[in-house]
Formats: structure tokens, sequence, C-alpha cells
């Protein structure tokens, strides 16, 4: 797993989650910015996604790599359910789907870079 | 910026899967996937190792695919599916918590209800809590 984009993504979900939190406790719906913050995120997560896959590809694999695999499947495909959910539902509920979305994802990470990690590779 | 408030109070038809009912559709859906693919590769890859606290993780993961999709569904069926998934998954995740805190030798390796789902930040013990009283909130007045 690639350091420092890693990080980056941990600290933009971490930080839009925050945000959304904000917004939900302020009875906000998710506004156009939210929907494009959250697409963003969303674009974020799969070039990290990307650059997991083409690392596989180069043969360096975790020595649990179907476990590995099934993460990073379940990263790229998260925030856009997220962002779907939340285009359903006009309320603060919304802004609360975006902001539980944004707070899972760097558990994602995370479980990712210890996969990764547990091989030394 | 104007953002229309939603409406103070709830129309009484409004599906369960709806509103906050949409959040718990979220947060048990995470359960769902997370839940079937942690049995699935326990099961896939160690059975032998703590066959009961891996069939349990299985029964989990069921438990909480019936939960997101009684909420998806809704309706009098939905509620039923929703309601049974979350009071079985109240009673599952005290008895496993309560039974991994007692006898560890029987679960080695944790499951989604172990220490009360403290591996997941204690959501899974929270989260029939909060599902009741979604569901209870949201009865059908007779």
């Amino acid at each position: 797993m690639n350091g420092p984009l890693s990080t980056a993504t941990i600290v933009v979900a971490l930080l839009l989650g925050i945000w959304y939190l904000i917004r939900c406790a302020l009875d906000r719906a998710p506004s156009n910015a939210d929907l494009w913050a959250m697409l963003g995120l969303s674009a974020l997560v799969a070039v990290l996604v990307l650059v997991a896959v083409i690392g596989l590809i180069g043969g360096d694999r975790p020595g649990e790599w179907t476990t590995f695999v099934g993460y990073l499947i379940t990263t790229i495909a998260f925030a856009p359910v997220g962002f779907y959910l939340a285009r359903l539902e006009p309320t603060r509920w919304g802004t609360l789907i975006l902001g539980v979305a944004c707070l899972v994802l760097p558990v994602l990470v995370l479980r990712l870079q210890q996969i990764a990690e547990a091989t030394g590779g | 910026m104007a953002e229309p408030t939603p409406a103070p109070t709830r129309p009484r038809d409004a599906a369960i899967g709806t509103g906050a009912g949409r959040v718990l559709l979220l947060v048990y859906g995470i359960f769902a996937v997370s839940a079937s693919a942690r049995a699935g590769v326990q099961i896939a890859t160690k059975f032998s190792e703590a066959p009961l606290a891996f069939l349990l993780s299985a029964f989990a993961a069921l438990v909480y695919i019936a939960a997101t999709a009684g909420l998806a569904i809704g309706g009098v069926r939905g509620r039923l599916i929703a309601l049974t998934s979350c009071s079985i998954e109240l009673v599952g995740v005290l008895v496993v918590g309560t039974l991994s805190v007692f006898d560890q030798e029987a679960f080695p390796d944790a499951t989604v209800w172990s220490g009360y789902g403290s591996g997941y930040g204690y959501v899974p013990l929270v989260l029939p809590v909060i599902g009741l009283w979604w569901l209870w909130r949201n009865r059908p007045r007779a």
C-alpha cells in the first residue's frame, strides 16, 4: 500500500466525515457541494485501489491476498454506495449516511495496510 | 444556503427503510458484508480450529443480511423480518459476548459478537438497540 496516498485518503475521509456530522447535527440535507465532495473522495479511493491492484499484478502479493482483494473490492465500492444512498435521502439523514461512510473508509484503508504489511511486502 | 427543512413529523406510512432508517440500512449492510466475508474466510481456511465460533460467525452474518433485507423490503413482512433479526442479534451479542468473556477456550478466534462486539467498536451491541427503537418508533398504529 502506497504510504502517502493512504494517509491522504484517511485524512480527507476523516475531515469530510466530521464536516458531514456537523452538517447533520445542524439538520442540513446534503448540498450539491457535499455530494460532489463525496464523489471526489470516491475518486481518491479509486486511485488508491488502482495503485494497490497494480502492485498486486507486479507480484507484490500479501500472504492473505484473497482477503486483500476482498477488502479492495469493498473499499472501492464503499464511497459510491454511500453517495447513492445519500442521493436517495435528501434529509439530514442523507448527510449522516455520508458521514458514516467517511468514518468507515479509514478503517477499511487501515485494514488494507495491516494485511499488506502482514507479509512485510 | 437555504435548504428545505425536513418535515418535523414523520408520516405514519413512511417506509422503515427511509429517513434515519436508511442510515440503519447502510450500517446493517456494512455488517452484512463484513460478517459474511469474515465467516467465509474463517470457514474456508481454518474451520477445524474453532468450528463453533466460525459457525456463529456465519449465523451472525445471516442475521445481518436478514436485517438489511427486512429494512430494504419494508412493509409488514419487512418489518417482521427486521424485528426478528434485531431481536436475535441483541440476544446473540449478549450471550456470545458473555460466553466469550467467561469461556475463552470456545472462542479462540473472535467472532463479530465476541466481547460484546469490542472488535467492531461495540457497534454490534448498540446497533440492535437502535434497530429495535427505530422499529418501535415507526410501529403501525391500529
